[in-house]
């Protein structure tokens, strides 16, 4: 009992909470994006792995951080762009798209990574972000450690989630994403372009897919290895229902989830002669499940969500 | 210009389309290929002879093939019914863990003609019951049973090296976490002497053969299109859905536990979390690059198959890595959906 306190008053903890949500909450942000305009993007866990992988190949070579985080955007954006074309303009199943997606950007991040370097025993690293103090916060007793120690792109990601919801929330852009989620015929109606906004919103939140996977490579870890992503994808597109589709509530999530992660990391030393670790690992799955089932029910999906749109066409 | 919804839908397009599909998706990986700086067309061939060049490689291509049919099909009923069974990883490996458990048991002293069937069924039965789970999910709180299917997979695997690790762990195995063996009653006999390709290629294509009858001779295939046509539509014909879903699930469940069944006893005999290089999600490419047909999924597993196994020997001659296997598999997924399509519509101006 007094381990289990000790690890929730450990300032490292809360630190990690927040390293770890932050892939989660570019990722959980992206999907909100894509679904609240009306469509699913089962691309997220392949465009997390080729951002990833795309951002980490950009700084080995040479680039700074910052330009690492960019390329992954834009490739991400690319992928978004494919999986618009594909699910929009031609009006597939956005289910089956999404996982050619997911399929075909592993393999090409795998492919392009292995060319680029070849296989060694010990992968090389770059430097990653370095963690940044804020002046007067980072010098709290508890709370400075705590929070305020993080890389600069855990910071944009609680500030993407801000804006993400002021223009959801509260501007003519967010009414008509929402629009064309929940009604795109309506939409049409009122002079919006449905097609336009979901193109704009699947490129948009496919580069923030992109920028959470990148996260793992130039903050979290310094180095690209397959199947790093470990999943993350899909759990993202679980915190997006759990969140009910909201930014804010995207943000409180993937705070949730990764304080469980955190928590577990922490309790495998303290446990790890009585229980076996794979049990430990299983949690993050089986808490997303659980979540999905404890909320699917009062879930307010956008209503045209999955729907093909074609102008003139039911 | 504009799309236009074809009146039919030309037999002769919708036949062409995967040739035409896999022809594009070797277009566009050619270019990665050049980027890389080796000839194009020498990798391609040296792609095919790798597959099928020698007797060694054709047996190992087939050998290869036997679990992309069986979890091709496990993808192929699943959607056609649109149950999306993305969780034919995770089955394959309860089915696969399961098969060691009970085949490194007492139970294995049974001879061979009553072990292997015995064995087969507890196999599928392991990956029906796994993919029973994200079904309830969808039939009783309406989860969406993509995500939960998906995120089973690294339950499944987790769980997989739970059990080599400790309790079926094989002592004699110099501290590797791989699985006791079967016993030698459970192994499969093999097609070709002095091959790896064991009996379990003509169970794969059986299989084949009997889903597609099943389709399309009989009431539960009926009833299994027209869930998946239109749910509306089938309720108000009388069709019970939660039932029809219940069974396809346990077909395709029971295809890809078999899947790792087969692989288990045929290839390994034991049971490593290394077992499958991703038969479950190749499954899904195998199924629509055959447009959800049974007998299709054959072909497309032996072309996927071909692939993987072409690529190895290429990549060693060439330099090239092996991923472009992958690369060219899953292009032609997405190539296929594309020329899939233009079977449906046409371009007009």
């Amino acid at each position: 009992m007094m381990a289990l306190f000790d690890i929730l008053a450990s300032a490292g903890l809360w630190a990690a909470v927040l390293r770890i949500a932050t892939p989660l909450i570019f990722g959980t942000l992206g999907a909100v994006l894509c679904e609240r305009s009306g469509v699913l993007n089962l691309g997220i866990e392949g465009i997390m792995t080729f951002g990833a992988m795309v951002g980490w190949l950009t700084v080995y070579n040479g680039a700074d951080l910052w330009t690492g985080m960019l390329v992954a955007a834009l490739a991400g954006a690319v992928f978004g762009l494919m999986h618009a074309l594909l699910s929009v303009t031609l009006g597939l199943s956005q289910h089956v798209t999404g996982l050619g997606i997911t399929l075909f950007a592993s393999s090409l991040s795998y492919f392009l990574f292995r060319l680029n370097v070849p296989l060694a025993s010990t992968p090389p690293t770059i430097v990653p972000f370095k963690p940044v103090s804020i002046p007067g916060l980072s010098d709290l007793p508890f709370f400075g450690q705590a929070i305020f120690t993080q890389t600069m792109p855990t910071y944009l990601a609680i500030l993407t989630a801000m804006v993400m919801s002021y223009v959801i929330f509260r501007m003519p852009l967010g009414l008509a994403i929402r629009m064309t989620g929940e009604n795109p015929h309506a939409a049409e109606a009122q002079g919006i372009n449905p097609v336009r906004i979901r193109y704009s919103a699947i490129m948009a939140g496919s580069a923030l897919m992109g920028m959470g996977g990148a996260f793992l490579t130039l903050s979290a870890f310094n180095s690209f290895f397959p199947t790093m992503v470990q999943g993350r994808g899909w759990i993202c597109i679980a915190l997006v229902v759990f969140a009910s589709w909201r930014p804010g509530r995207a943000l409180l999530g993937a705070l949730l989830f990764a304080f469980f992660d955190a928590f577990q990391l922490r309790l495998q030393p303290v446990l790890g002669d009585r229980v076996p670790y794979q049990i430990f690992l299983m949690i993050p799955y089986i808490l997303s499940i659980a979540a999905l089932a404890l909320v699917a029910r009062r879930a307010k999906v956008p209503q045209a969500l999955m729907q093909a749109y074609r102008r003139g066409e039911r | 210009m504009r799309l236009e919804r074809r009146a039919h839908r030309p037999l002769f397009l919708v036949l062409v389309s995967p040739l035409i599909a896999v022809a594009a998706a070797l277009a566009i990986a050619g270019i990665l290929i050049a980027m890389a700086g080796a000839p194009v067309l020498e990798a391609y061939w040296r792609i095919v002879t790798g597959a099928f060049g020698t007797r060694l490689a054709a047996t190992e291509t087939f050998t290869r093939a036997t679990p992309l049919i069986l979890t091709g099909l496990a993808a192929a009923v699943a959607f056609r019914a649109r149950l999306w069974n993305i969780g034919a990883e995770g089955q394959f490996y309860v089915g696969a863990i399961t098969v060691a458990a009970l085949g490194s048991s007492t139970l294995a002293a049974l001879p061979g003609p009553l072990l292997i069937p015995t064995l087969f069924s507890a196999g599928a039965l392991a990956g029906m019951l796994l993919m029973l789970l994200p079904l309830w999910l969808r039939l009783r709180f309406s989860v969406d049973e993509v995500v939960t299917s998906l995120l089973l997979n690294f339950v499944a695997v987790l769980f997989v090296s739970l059990l080599v690790e400790g309790v079926l762990k094989d002592p004699l195995a110099f501290g590797w976490p791989q699985s006791l063996p079967v016993s030698e009653h459970a192994l499969l006999p093999k097609l070709i002497m002095r091959s790896r390709l064991h009996i379990g290629l003509a169970v794969a294509v059986a299989a084949a053969i009997i889903v597609h009858l099943l389709q399309s001779r009989t009431v539960f295939g009926l009833r299994t299109r027209a869930a998946g046509l239109s749910p509306a539509g089938a309720a108000f014909a009388g069709v019970p859905l939660g039932l029809t879903l219940v069974k396809v699930a346990c077909l395709s469940g029971g295809l890809a536990g078999l899947a790792g069944a087969i692989e288990v006893m045929g290839v390994k005999g034991y049971v490593t979390t290394d077992l499958s290089p991703g038969y479950g999600y190749s499954g899904i490419i195998v199924a629509m690059l055959a447009n959800l047909h049974p007998v299709g999924v054959i072909a497309a597993a032996v072309f996927t198959a071909a692939m993987f196994v072409g690529a190895d020997g290429m990549s060693r001659a060439l330099g090239i890595p092996t991923y472009i296997a992958d690369v060219v598999v899953s292009l032609s997924l997405l190539t296929m959906l594309v020329a899939l399509f233009f079977t449906q519509y046409r371009i007009r101006r």
